[in-house]
């Protein structure tokens, strides 16, 4: 197919066709300080000064230091088959299928990617992903208002405090109340004394801070007051802890970046949203079926799409047209790459490794806040100064480590320390010896 | 197509039963049932919501389009027929028996009068094949 551009000819017939005099009146609503800003950019270069110049930015970026940054986003090993079958162009450059059916092997790789979803939540649908672990937990809500048709949304300060901004972004423009649970003295989640009128009652493990929250009693109170049990997982510590299904959740959701997804600097990664049969038919996104041709030769299709903006138009269950196709795959390729049993591999590695790494902290003088409860592969450690200045002077040391604990916690001056099954006796060595330069135990006020 | 004499009729395909103990009972057409195709899934009113004429109430899902179901009068909805969340296909098959859709108890009985009759209803249909 040809694309032939609009030639003057062409717009100056539809700017008669409305009558306006020229292009640039279409943006008269525009306030003009906006519409063609100065850009600050150096002089124009030729290919070879350029190419010089990303590859010194390249350099500066520091992928060889041990790292310990955590907050939901962790680096694990991916077999390196992972990296290169999801580097085929096949996947790379598939946009949107608009004509989906022809694309099978797309589709084939989502179906296949809801399948394992499902399997490790426990739960029975699942759509073709979400743009992050955010945004799915605040579609999670959306689903449990139009579900229950209630206006309130319960959460535990458990949740990842940018899911928690996403989700009152989400729900601003609506007349919905959000209120928030406090995390009890172990870091945990207590359940709520009132869920009355809520749609949804949401629940992270590990939570933010890294402690591993049981989903029963929660699903059971979210269920004593007809409330949704939204559980927030860490799809990675599924492999070892018990599935939101299994306890009884009507919907799991979370970010799916410890599945194999690089860090990439906080994104892109991508959302999973599996729900209970008996809310099919209010899962946003996309959701691929399998099925039989008039031959009986099986093929991939998008089914219920009646749910969907391009058919329900304003009816549509969701904004959202799209999903994570290529993080979603190469989560799909890095899991069938492990199998279950290299899935577990890395769950309780990183479960051995956080912990020996608490107890050398611990042995180190730190106070290691985890709460007297169990937790998974992150922790948080107080230390005796503004946690944003020992991260950039651990880095200047040569660790990465030290997300900051928000001040919403009351932990004080607080980091977020993460362990993988990778993390080496070495790596723990190098932390601990810039800590005792950067943030040193005694100094830390009791 | 079948458009039962004893019906009345909306502009936007459902019909309404005649009254009976004060309440009617709605659905949609076996033109609007042919037009769907295959229905997959109905969203039904809550018994006891109020309802104006014209409010969308419901929603009948076919394979191929998901289309709001309109109150034909005023009134408030009596029963649903739960039956359909497990066999929606009594829509395609028994547009004007098993597939009914709920029932409402009008605020004003007479403005059953102002709907269409059979024959006017007929015209509609033939108007939009």
């Amino acid at each position: 197919m040809r694309y032939t551009p609009h030639t003057a000819e062409d717009v100056r017939a539809a700017l008669d066709a409305i009558g306006v005099d020229d292009v640039q009146a279409l943006f008269a609503d525009v306030p003009a300080d906006l519409l063609d800003p100065p850009l600050d950019l150096p002089a124009p270069a030729d290919e070879a000064t350029l190419l010089r110049h990303v590859r010194d930015l390249a350099a500066r970026t520091d992928a060889r230091s041990p790292s310990f940054l955590g907050g939901g986003v962790r680096a694990h090993f991916t077999p390196s088959v992972t990296k290169h079958l999801a580097m085929q162009s096949e996947f790379v450059t598939a946009y949107t299928p608009y004509q989906a059916e022809v694309a099978q092997g797309v589709l084939q790789t989502t179906f296949e990617f809801q399948t394992m979803m499902s399997e490790l939540t426990g739960l029975p649908v699942s759509n073709a992903s979400m743009y992050d672990g955010a945004s799915a937990v605040a579609e999670a809500a959306l689903l449990a208002l139009r579900a229950t048709k209630r206006r309130r949304v319960v959460v535990s300060r458990g949740v990842h405090p940018q899911a928690r901004e996403v989700l009152a972004t989400y729900l601003a423009p609506l007349d919905v109340t959000v209120d928030v649970v406090d995390l009890d003295g172990d870091h945990a989640t207590p359940v709520p004394a009132d869920l009355s009128d809520a749609a949804a009652w949401i629940v992270q493990s590990p939570n933010h801070l890294g402690t591993v929250e049981p989903f029963p009693p929660h699903v059971r109170a979210a269920h004593e007051a007809g409330a949704l049990a939204v559980a927030v997982a860490d799809p990675l510590s599924l492999a070892v802890l018990q599935s939101p299904g299994d306890a009884g959740a009507d919907v799991a959701v979370g970010d799916g970046q410890t599945l194999g997804v690089p860090p990439q600097f906080g994104g892109p990664h991508f959302g999973y949203m599996v729900v209970t049969e008996r809310l099919l038919r209010q899962l946003p996104g996309r959701l691929v079926g399998e099925t039989r041709d008039v031959d009986g030769r099986r093929g991939y299709v998008l089914t219920l799409q009646a749910r969907e903006q391009h058919i329900r138009r304003g009816k549509a269950k969701s904004n959202i047209c799209s999903n994570h196709q290529l993080a979603a795959g190469m989560a799909t390729i890095n899991l069938a790459a492990l199998g279950p049993a290299g899935l577990r591999d890395l769950a309780e590695g990183s479960v051995r490794n956080a912990h020996a790494l608490a107890d050398r902290l611990r042995q180190e003088g730190y106070d290691v806040a985890t709460g007297n409860r169990p937790f998974f592969a992150e922790f948080p450690v107080r230390v005796p100064r503004d946690p944003r200045e020992v991260r950039r002077d651990l880095h200047a040391a040569g660790v990465r480590a030290g997300v900051p604990v928000p001040d919403e916690y009351g932990l004080g001056s607080a980091i977020l320390l993460a362990a993988t099954e990778s993390t080496s006796d070495a790596d723990v060595d190098a932390l601990v010896a810039a800590l005792a330069r950067v943030a040193p135990a005694a100094e830390v006020p009791a | 197509m079948d458009i039962p004499a004893s019906l009345r009729y909306a502009r936007t395909h459902e019909w309404t039963s005649e009254l009976e103990a004060d309440v009617m009972t709605v659905g949609i057409t076996d033109f609007a049932q042919d037009q769907l195709g295959d229905v997959v899934y109905v969203e039904l009113p809550e018994e006891g919501a109020r309802v104006a004429a014209g409010d969308a109430v419901a929603v009948v899902e076919s394979v191929k389009t998901a289309s709001d179901i309109y109150a034909p009068v005023a009134g408030t909805v009596k029963a649903v027929n739960a039956d359909l969340e497990s066999a929606p296909e009594a829509i395609n098959e028994e547009p004007y028996g098993g597939g009914w859709l709920f029932r409402i108890a009008p605020d004003d009985a007479s403005d059953r009068e102002a709907l269409l009759d059979a024959d006017a209803y007929r015209a509609v249909c033939e108007e939009e094949s």
